[in-house]
């Protein structure tokens, strides 16, 4: 059994309309796990029906081979941070930590020399007296941190932290994050919408829409071996072709668009089931389009609507067919007289997948 | 530009209207004339003289302000468990519930004063002085349940559930973490109920009785009586006090947010 497991679980803030249905989980301790995906996904509802903010309606809740399914919130040892920090107002950083301490009953003596641990841990000497409202985001953050893995949790649940600081801040802190989860190897389990921090936080991300889960993956899987349309989508596998199934092999599978023959080594096995001109769908990233000056193997005429000079880059808007594109390609736009060109989409960047 | 002069000009005529009568009693309470005369012949102070000699002024004053402190923290004590279920829960029947809260802010003041006298004594019996400050929390409590609110709808819930991951149950996380930050609500509605209560004339006029009587009221009587200008210096203390408190509560706390 794992760490943590969700089994079979139905919930959701209005009681018969569940949020989650029949949804399961299992982390391992140590991990760090990623729930990714848009806001409505049931990223926020899981996260709230382990931290027991939600109770299910059905199924189990187990943490550490216990039973959480009906434990009060306060009665699990689960350290929370939130997306707007939630530290509270009226009190200074020193006395926000102690108070999971204080909660605890840990003895007295004890609770100056944790705090000040766990605010080196986060860089934080030096700020014990300031209150919330004279810190800055980031700083605001590290309290919440510290606040929440002083208490020494089982598990520490993120909910979107890092998204209401500034690119930069966000970069420091999301290397800072990484550290302390090494140096603690605490489990955690961190809610984002942001692909970037999944993939650079994560042991495992769990990719969800809808309520359910629609692929698990380490990092690396999710970004090049994305297995449903929505994963591809979502992962930035932005530009979307509809196409007919032709032949397929081992290595190769071979589709049709609009009259062009296009081939991919990137198929995944629900294809098995496809016969001859059914419908699939194709999907590559717009910085893996190449731009051709003749024709080639894998290549598919589009038109131009627009080109945009970006300095390094020129992206344009294609469209092929009824399909519109985006290709980033380096160096200058076309002249504006060349109405339409070749596009090339290597064989091993080029994903299809059955048409659901 | 002839836009803006109608406009400057719509404003000085409300401000002469709203703050002309409180002008002309100010002044007037200077007079030394027994005879209220406007503008006044003569400057004296006999008038607050009189006015802190008068026994049932200081009595009902006093009435006054025992009613209202009393009523203002009862409905305060009862105001805040009904303004945080409505802010955190959704429950059906909230918005009646809601509607039927605020009713004795909406209901004129003398329908609740007569129904109140009626119930009062002919139904319970309850003595004079307990029905007037029964009645008095029944007006308030829509004033408190209303600020409170505000100060909670402005006040994040994450951080409540903070205090409950840390270990806080949720009575406890109220009271260590939401109560503390919502200080400045808390005052604001005990402000306002409290001058609502002070200044109520309609609910007060049914439920006071023999011996029983607040300082608004012993002022109506009083000037069925005499026509001096007593009733002005009365009134102008009552003007400065009410502004001092409202401006310095508004300058420490903001209070004008919650309102």
């Amino acid at each position: 059994m794992s760490f943590i497991e969700l089994t079979n679980i139905d919930a959701g803030y209005i009681k018969g309309k569940p949020v989650l249905k029949g949804f399961n989980l299992s982390v391992e301790k140590g991990e760090l796990v990623s729930l990714l995906g848009p806001s409505g996904c049931g990223k926020t509802t899981t996260l709230r029906t382990i931290a027991g903010f939600i109770l299910a309606e059905k199924g189990m809740v187990g943490v550490g081979g216990k039973d959480y399914t009906n434990l009060p919130p306060n009665k699990r040892n689960i350290g929370l941070v939130f997306q707007n920090y939630a530290l509270f107002p009226h009190l200074s950083v020193y006395e926000n930590v102690a108070y999971g301490l204080k909660r605890r009953k840990v003895e007295k003596r004890l609770i100056p020399e944790k705090i000040e641990d766990v605010l080196k841990l986060v860089s934080l000497t030096g700020f014990e007296e300031r209150l919330p409202a004279q810190l800055s985001g980031g700083q605001r953050q590290r309290v919440a941190l510290a606040r929440s893995i002083v208490i020494e949790p089982d598990l520490l649940l993120l909910d979107e932290p890092l998204s209401n600081l500034d690119a930069k801040l966000r970069d420091e802190m999301r290397a800072e994050l990484s550290r302390l989860q090494h140096q603690l190897g605490i489990t955690m389990i961190y809610v984002t919408h942001d692909q970037i921090e999944a993939l650079s936080l994560s042991s495992r991300i769990i990719v969800m829409n809808e309520g359910n889960i629609e692929q698990i993956g380490t990092p690396e899987d999710i970004y090049e071996r994305p297995e449903t349309p929505f994963v591809a989508r979502f992962i930035g596998f932005d530009n979307h072709l509809d196409g007919q199934f032709v032949s397929k092999s081992e290595e190769e599978l071979v589709v049709d668009v609009n009259g062009t023959t296009l081939v991919s080594s990137r198929f995944s096995g629900s294809l098995d089931l496809v016969n001859n001109g059914d419908p699939v769908e194709l999907y590559f990233r717009p910085d893996d389009t190449k731009l051709l000056d003749e024709e080639e193997n894998n290549s598919i005429k589009a038109n131009i609507d627009y080109a945009n000079y970006q300095g390094n880059t020129t992206q344009y808007s294609l469209h092929v067919g009824e399909s519109n594109l985006r290709a980033i390609v380096s160096g200058k736009p076309v002249p504006a007289d060349v109405k339409s060109i070749r596009i090339s989409i290597a064989p091993d960047k080029l994903i299809v997948e059955k048409k659901e | 530009m002839k836009k803006s002069k109608l406009l400057i000009f719509i404003t000085i005529v409300m401000f002469v209207f709203l703050l002309g009568p409180f002008l002309v009693i100010i002044i007037s309470s200077f007079s030394n004339n027994a005879v209220m005369r406007f503008p006044p012949e003569g400057f004296s102070l006999q008038w607050y003289n009189k006015v802190l000699n008068i026994e049932m002024f200081r009595t009902t004053f006093w009435m006054s302000l025992k009613t209202g402190l009393a009523a203002t923290l009862t409905a305060l004590i009862l105001g805040v468990p009904v303004a945080y279920t409505n802010v955190r829960y959704r429950y059906p029947g909230k918005s009646a519930l809601e509607i039927f809260f605020s009713s004795p802010a909406i209901v004129p003041g003398l329908v609740i004063g007569f129904s109140l006298l009626r119930f009062f004594i002919y139904v319970t019996k309850i003595p004079v002085l307990t029905g007037l400050y029964l009645g008095h929390t029944a007006i308030l409590f829509p004033y408190t349940v209303r600020v409170v609110s505000a100060s909670l709808r402005n006040f994040d819930r994450g951080i409540e559930e903070a205090a409950v991951s840390l270990g806080s149950s949720p009575v406890h996380a109220f009271f260590a973490v939401v109560l503390p930050n919502i200080q400045s609500g808390l005052i604001a509605a005990f402000i306002l109920a409290f001058i609502t209560s002070f200044n109520n004339v309609p609910v007060s006029l049914f439920l006071t009785g023999p011996g029983v009587a607040t300082l608004p009221i012993q002022m109506l009587v009083y000037m069925e009586y005499y026509f001096d200008p007593t009733i002005s210096a009365l009134s102008s203390i009552l003007i400065v006090l009410t502004i001092i408190i409202i401006q310095s509560a508004e300058k420490l706390l903001g209070i004008s947010k919650y309102m």
